[in-house]
């Protein structure tokens, strides 16, 4: 089984992401896959559900500007310093997807929801927002155990795919995530998990007491490939700082949709190499 | 009297608005406010907690995203701060876009945690430097989330000032209006009337915002300025040049 899971290419590890997939994917620089993301441009998926979580940046721009998304739900897009996200804002203009806006905690909590097996959650506070208002999946239901206290009801988020990037697996597959704990939920939450790693280690990462606890066991892990710098140009929490100079680069260059395929091409013709 | 920066005077009235809180937190890519809850802690002879997100050193948390918002629905939060491409004179906050959704005229990148945290945390500061009527509107196009509640909505949190380049306002719950408390040393009353497209109380005679003294100038430019700078280098070395 174990040596099953551990895939010889990016290729083929996003090979395991259907058309049409519910993906959910970490916030910049808390594990992005961005080499898999750059795979998945390859393979030309089409359709995608993007959960970020519990905000996108880089990683949903490209995968908006190259067509691959048809809904997405978010609580924001940034490109942080870097400022508006160009594809994100494009699309939105153009009504290019459907675009489902939340809020940080509901994104969380309905993952939450997966992770218990629910199929909802109540949280504070949204009541009165043009969130819920457009939000139509989301209810105001009443506290069965309290008088006049109204509270909002979300559907658990169930992704078929999470896909995050993280710094090592053993060779059982538990993969060593530090203090990136969304990862974590997003792989209770998801019906598959998909990882890359900077590298393999020797030994199992549960039987050390000191980073057992930051583990994600084997269990909730489908699949794992080796992506060296695998975040870039995004940073790896720990290992490496996110490359400035490749995100303002992507930020000038995205004003068109055919920048964003000279970005990829560079990328392909070794920016990350030089960086 | 020491000269002082604008941003000075502005993390000054902060650290003055955050005064007696347990634990302060400061949402990503805020150095000022960052700047002025790390003031109030150093004030309070870190008697005060502050939470710093983005930041490896300020940052205590061990589970994730979801733990700021834990933190919050259980009160363990006194104060945090929002902003918003616009803000109207209920205290409204717009962080989506303006025109009609979703295909609005400009997208700005979307609430964060806003539509819960306005809820939940007590003190919810409004900090947006830009004070023009472009921000400051009669009704936000969006409510990211809203400056007040009825009854039946669970909601121990709220605004409770306003703060921008030009002033200082509170914000009175049952009426649902900002008041004018202070207007920044070289601007007016009228200046600020003409840049806000709300109406707000304003009293007959609206004092100074208090200018920081020596002791103050030196925390922020000393002390403050090196806890800063392990989250926001360049911002803490603009703070030393003033």
């Amino acid at each position: 089984m174990t040596a099953a899971m551990f895939c010889a290419s990016l290729d083929d590890l996003v090979a395991a992401i259907p058309d049409g997939a519910l993906l959910a994917v970490p916030k910049d620089n808390s594990g992005v896959a961005m080499a898999a993301t750059r795979a998945l441009v390859r393979r030309g998926l089409r359709n995608l559900h993007l959960v970020c979580v519990p905000t996108g940046g880089l990683q949903a721009d490209i995968l908006i500007g190259t067509g691959a998304i048809a809904v997405l739900e978010t609580s924001a897009v940034t490109m942080g310093e870097f400022g508006t996200a160009p594809r994100f804002t494009a699309a939105i203009r153009d009504g290019a997807l459907l675009m489902k806006d939340a809020t940080c905690p509901a994104i969380y909590a309905a993952l939450q929801a997966s992770e218990k097996g629910l199929p909802f959650i109540p949280l504070r506070g949204i009541i009165g927002t043009d969130i819920l208002r457009h939000r139509t999946d989301w209810k105001i239901i009443d506290n069965p155990f309290a008088k006049d206290d109204r509270i909002v009801a979300l559907p658990a988020i169930r992704p078929d795919v999470a896909l995050f990037h993280a710094r090592s697996a053993d060779r059982e597959g538990n993969v060593f995530i530090g203090k990136e704990r969304e990862v974590m939920l997003m792989a209770h939450a998801a019906k598959s998990t998909l990882v890359t790693v900077e590298e393999v280690v020797e030994g199992n990462l549960l039987d050390d007491p000191a980073r057992g606890g930051a583990v994600l066991p084997a269990i909730y892990v489908s699949r794992i490939a080796i992506a060296k710098r695998g975040a870039w140009p995004l940073a790896l929490g720990g290992m490496y700082a996110p490359d400035d100079a490749a995100i303002g680069r992507y930020v000038s260059l995205a004003r068109t949709p055919e920048g964003v395929m000279q970005f990829l091409a560079e990328w392909d013709g070794g920016a990350q190499a030089a960086a | 009297m020491i000269p002082f920066t604008r941003t000075e005077l502005l993390v000054t009235v902060i650290a003055r608005l955050l005064q007696g809180c347990r634990h302060v937190a400061v949402g990503a890519s805020s150095p000022i406010p960052a700047t002025g809850a790390l003031l109030a802690r150093a004030q309070s002879q870190d008697g005060m907690r502050v939470t710093v997100l983005g930041s490896h050193k300020q940052n205590f948390f061990t589970s994730g995203g979801v733990e700021l918002f834990d933190l919050a629905a259980q009160g363990r939060i006194d104060a945090f701060f929002l902003g918003g491409g616009q803000i109207d004179g209920e205290a409204n906050i717009n962080l989506v876009g303006t025109g009609s959704y979703p295909q609005t005229e400009v997208r700005w990148p979307g609430s964060f945690g806003s539509a819960y945290l306005y809820f939940l945390v007590p003190r919810v500061i409004l900090f947006r430097e830009e004070h023009t009527r472009r921000v400051m509107v009669p009704k936000v196009d969006f409510i990211s989330a809203p400056g007040s509640s009825d009854a039946s909505v669970f909601r121990p949190g709220g605004p409770h000032a306003l703060l921008t380049s030009l002033g200082l306002f509170s914000f009175d719950r049952a009426q649902r209006r900002f008041r004018l408390e202070s207007v920044h040393p070289g601007h007016s009353v009228e200046e600020i009337r003409d840049n806000t497209g709300f109406a707000f109380d304003c009293p007959a005679n609206v004092p100074s915002t208090v200018a920081p003294d020596a002791a103050t100038l030196a925390c922020v430019r000393e002390r403050v300025r090196a806890d800063v700078g392990s989250t926001y280098p360049q911002f803490a070395a603009r703070l030393a040049a003033a």
